[in-house]
């Protein structure tokens, strides 16, 4: 994870809230809001949901401490009960969209868009919201068992098998939906951001 | 054996995070050496990956902080009377 959570003793931490120093769980998940808030708002593609739900498993974290038991970190802990928290959530109000095929077959081939010449990204590019927009909406229009593993991976920068451990995949399965993600980002954006760069720096593609 | 364009493509992914094997690794780099195609593939993908990285796909809503932590607090108060 990005954040700065990983040279803190958080088991001592841990310890010293369930011993009474409740206080000391603001400074535990500090690190880990972003993260937590990413997931929410990728799933339940609301910011107002999103905000509730990460509130609601922060909340969850707080009140069943006692059972984590420090096998996993505590931030794949955490995103675990984000997780099932916003999947209830997409349940209860059947908002789920339906999955589209290529979610239930995972052994099929997908394809890059094919395009030369991108060796130059600068990043002013994001100063453009409409950029960041794009990616967005990219990320929230995937199917959600690659858009888990894409968040996990590629935003939050978790490793491969701690995210595959979040997610209660396989390695060889989180590998495989990260491949799918990012080819089918790829896809789709490469000739986004072409359109919306200057042409200079998105030469032909074909 | 030369590699296809099309099985370049399957280890874009793998590649990026540098988890191919020694052989697979050797193949896909020479493919890439004289394929403009699947250099361009590769580096838009990799380009999107630092794109979407960038902490303003994300962010985190204005006072998202502080309203967390002041439901965090109720909450704990709670607990707190509940058990004394």
């Amino acid at each position: 994870m990005k954040a700065d959570g990983e040279n803190r003793d958080e088991a001592q931490m841990i310890a010293s809230i369930l011993g009474g120093n409740t206080q000391e769980f603001h400074a535990l998940i500090q690190p880990y809001e972003r993260s937590v808030y990413s997931m929410a708002l990728s799933m339940l593609q609301n910011e107002a949901d999103a905000e509730d739900a990460a509130q609601e498993a922060f909340l969850k974290a707080f009140r069943n401490l006692e059972k984590f038991r420090g096998e996993a970190k505590f931030s794949t802990w955490l995103i675990s009960i984000m997780l099932n928290e916003a999947r209830s959530r997409l349940r209860q109000k059947k908002t789920a969209k339906t999955d589209s095929l290529d979610e239930l077959n995972e052994g099929g081939h997908v394809s890059p868009a094919l395009l030369r010449d991108w060796r130059e990204i600068p990043s002013e590019v994001l100063e453009r919201q409409e950029v960041g927009h794009m990616l967005q909406v990219a990320i929230t229009d995937l199917p959600p068992i690659y858009r888990e593993v894409f968040v996990l991976r590629d935003i939050e920068d978790f490793s491969v098998n701690q995210s595959a451990e979040a997610l209660g995949i396989t390695v060889a399965a989180a590998k495989v939906r990260l491949h799918r993600a990012r080819i089918m980002l790829q896809k789709r954006l490469a000739p986004e951001l072409r359109r919306v760069m200057p042409k200079r720096r998105w030469l032909s593609w074909f | 054996m030369v590699l296809e364009c099309k099985h370049v493509w399957d280890h874009i992914s793998g590649y990026l995070d540098g988890t191919l094997d020694a052989e697979v690794l050797e193949k896909v780099q020479k493919h890439l050496e004289h394929c403009e195609i699947c250099s361009a593939i590769l580096d838009s993908t990799r380009n999107i990956l630092i794109l979407t990285a960038d902490e303003r796909v994300f962010e985190l809503p204005i006072g998202f902080s502080e309203r967390l932590h002041a439901r965090l607090e109720t909450e704990m108060r709670d607990s707190e009377s509940k058990s004394s």
